[in-house]
């Protein structure tokens, strides 16, 4: 029974907004399998889809492009969702896995493992592609497990000790990274750069199937948990007040949070703007309750992520922008609209 | 939205008059210690008597005298006024946008000054030090008007979270386009080489040319911080008590901008200073702006200047970039002190 129904996972609004997206999405995905290097006509793209196309154009969509896309709607629903977790249980609206430092250990891992093995070992470029993943996801929970341990006083973490023990482990994490970046060559340098910025590296099957699971398993049980969300933003006396096992919520919202944002990290590089807006604009667009906001932030951060993939792909061919970078020319002028419009 | 639960509310600890002057005196007094160890301790060998007389009794035959006056003199004051200013920015930001997440660079200042930076270097290989840092005061200019503007025209004015929020899509946007421009043109490295803030090329000139804006900022700050104490007691409040609140971001926006515009250009972008020290000075002095703003000026440039020494030393004759080294001393401090208070935000 919930507190009141405007805040149930149901509503009309929520419906259209959804409908919305998802065909846009749908219409990003055909756009996008039909542009870049080599140019597949509309026509081609349908007669493939239904397995009657040419044998090169089966290899282009089914092995590069459309697993590039997927991956990308993948990241932009993980990274979108735990941006509004850590939002709702930091209660500070400038929370995403940026500033609490899970990108920067994510990163700080990754410029390592270049730094000292790539240099110094000659592994083939598929297996060391295969690796960073891990390293990326290692350095990520190390980060998170960090700021966890370091805010956990008596049993208790509260949630500005959070976001401050969050700020301390980014610039720690960020100096290492700098430090490291000095000592780099050029190339290596640049690569770096590439994809701290983040890139959607991750381009075939293997790594789709590897960071479904966390999406399927994750998001869904994030939304399971939208009340307790909405009993936090009432703050934590009141919270309690209603029944809400306050801390443990919060680390299984963190964990989850944190598990998202790794994962996604892990194949996607430092995306950092797209877990603050995303969240942002769905609210602006349907509200406040977490039951609706957490799967149409889902929605909204794979069709960003997906749409700014595919045009830094397609806009300055054969240069490939990094994602990250597009997610905030075409994100941050939008949202700042939102927000001027209402608050 | 934020900090206006009871439990997140800042305690208002009260320091007694004594501490508080007594930390700003040892502040100050560490800080004088570490300019004279900042000016002896380098490449060149030096005497404490060659400091002393270099500064006091000054002989141009002298080749130590000139390593001094025109080499570690200077470079000991940027770090002494970067320092501040980069503190007060910080302290000023989290005070009147009430979110413990403040830092200079959310203004947009810091992210305007390496965008024109960026363009300057990409239009003109060639451009000389002082074109760029003419272009990085306009850009730093220009991300604040950007952002203070947006918000102020929007409906309801500039609230504090809105502010906040703006600012960080405003960073996000110009440094996405920095970082664009130098992948694109290839230029990336210099752009990073500009960014890690280093007070080793600090030129004698460029110095004396952004220090009336670090000071005029730094008096501003001081002028506006009682209005600041009573403006960080929430928006409401404080017009309910009668203040300007509108003038009084503005000011404090101004005072931002000199500060950082300043800072980033004579050493380039150092983090972690702006967002940091001011947490630590409030742990030491409680929440009066009045001696916030002073105290976290006089540890800023404590914290920079003896962060500057360590680079040199760590890996000489290598410099180490001083904001990770920053960051590195400042850390663990500020850990433990998240951890003791979490609170006094």
């Amino acid at each position: 029974m919930p507190p009141y129904p405007s805040l149930s996972l149901f509503s009309r609004r929520l419906g259209v907004y959804l409908t919305i997206v998802t065909a846009l999405t749908i219409l990003v995905l055909l756009l996008g399998i039909n542009a870049g290097q080599i140019h597949i006509p509309l026509s081609d793209v349908f007669k493939t889809l239904a397995g009657t196309g040419t044998p090169e154009n089966e290899l282009t969509i089914f092995q590069f492009r459309l697993p590039r896309m997927v991956m990308a709607i993948l990241v932009g629903m993980g990274i979108a969702v735990s941006g509004a977790l850590l939002q709702g249980v930091s209660q500070n609206p400038l929370a995403d896995p940026g500033i609490l430092g899970i990108n920067s250990g994510a990163g700080f891992a990754v410029v390592l493992y270049m730094f000292f093995i790539q240099g110094s070992m000659v592994i083939t470029g598929w297996l060391s592609i295969f690796i960073m993943p891990f390293v990326a996801l290692i350095g990520a929970f190390l980060a998170a497990i960090l700021i966890y341990a370091l805010s956990w006083i008596n049993g208790r973490v509260t949630p500005v000790r959070l976001l401050l023990a969050g700020i301390g482990i980014n610039a720690a994490f960020s100096a290492g990274l700098i430090i490291i970046q000095m000592k780099m060559e050029p190339l290596d340098f640049m690569k770096a750069i590439i994809w701290l910025s983040g890139t959607i590296w991750g381009t075939n099957w293997t790594f789709v199937l590897a960071l479904l699971p966390w999406i399927i398993i994750l998001i869904p049980m994030a939304v399971y948990k939208a009340r307790v969300l909405d009993m936090l933003r009432l703050g934590d006396p009141i919270a309690a007040g209603v029944g809400v096992s306050i801390e443990k919520e919060r680390r299984l919202l963190l964990f989850i949070a944190v598990a998202l944002a790794g994962a996604c990290v892990s194949v996607g590089g430092g995306i950092t703007f797209l877990g603050l807006i995303a969240p942002h604009i769905a609210k602006r667009l349907i509200g406040w309750g977490h039951a609706r906001l957490l799967p149409f932030s889902a929605a909204l951060g794979g069709l960003l992520l997906l749409s700014a993939d595919t045009l830094g792909r397609v806009v300055l061919t054969p240069m490939e922008v990094p994602v990250g970078i597009v997610v905030s020319i075409l994100g941050a002028p939008y949202f700042i609209y939102l927000l001027l419009r209402k608050l | 939205m934020n900090s206006s639960r009871p439990e997140d509310r800042p305690r208002r600890r009260e320091r007694s008059s004594v501490l508080r002057l007594g930390i700003l005196l040892a502040g100050l007094s560490g800080l004088m210690l570490s300019v004279i160890l900042s000016i002896r301790f380098g490449a060149a060998d030096l005497t404490y008597s060659d400091v002393v007389d270099a500064l006091f009794s000054f002989d141009p035959e002298n080749s130590s005298h000139i390593i001094i006056r025109e080499l570690r003199f200077p470079r000991a004051l940027a770090a002494i006024c970067v320092g501040a200013a980069l503190a007060v920015s910080g302290a000023i930001m989290q005070g009147m946008t009430r979110n413990p997440l403040g830092d200079p660079s959310i203004l947009g200042v810091t992210s305007g000054a390496s965008f024109f930076i960026a363009i300057a270097l990409a239009a003109a290989p060639a451009v000389t030090y002082t074109g760029l840092m003419s272009f990085s005061l306009a850009g730093a200019g220009l991300g604040a008007a950007l952002v203070f503007g947006l918000t102020s025209l929007s409906r309801g004015g500039a609230a504090p979270v809105k502010l906040a929020l703006a600012g960080s899509a405003i960073t996000a946007l110009l440094s996405s386009l920095s970082t664009a421009i130098g992948i694109r043109f290839n230029i990336s490295k210099d752009i990073s080489f500009w960014y890690a803030g280093s007070v080793s090329t600090v030129q004698p000139q460029h110095l004396y040319f952004a220090l009336p804006f670090i000071a005029a900022g730094l008096l501003l700050a001081l002028l506006l911080s009682r209005s600041l104490s009573i403006l960080s007691l929430g928006e409401e409040t404080a017009k309910g008590l009668g203040q300007k609140t509108a003038l009084v971001k503005l000011g404090c926006t101004i005072a931002v901008l000199l500060l950082t515009g300043a800072a980033v250009a004579i050493v380039g972008i150092v983090g972690f200073i702006g967002l940091v020290v001011p947490h630590i000075t409030r742990f030491l002095v409680g929440v009066d702006y009045r001696w916030i703003i002073p105290c976290s000026a006089a540890l800023g440039s404590l914290l920079l200047i003896f962060a500057d020494i360590i680079g040199r030393m760590v890996n000489a004759p290598f410099e180490t970039p001083v904001g990770a080294v920053t960051a590195i001393i400042g850390v663990p401090f500020f850990l433990y002190l998240a951890r003791r208070e979490g609170r006094g935000i």
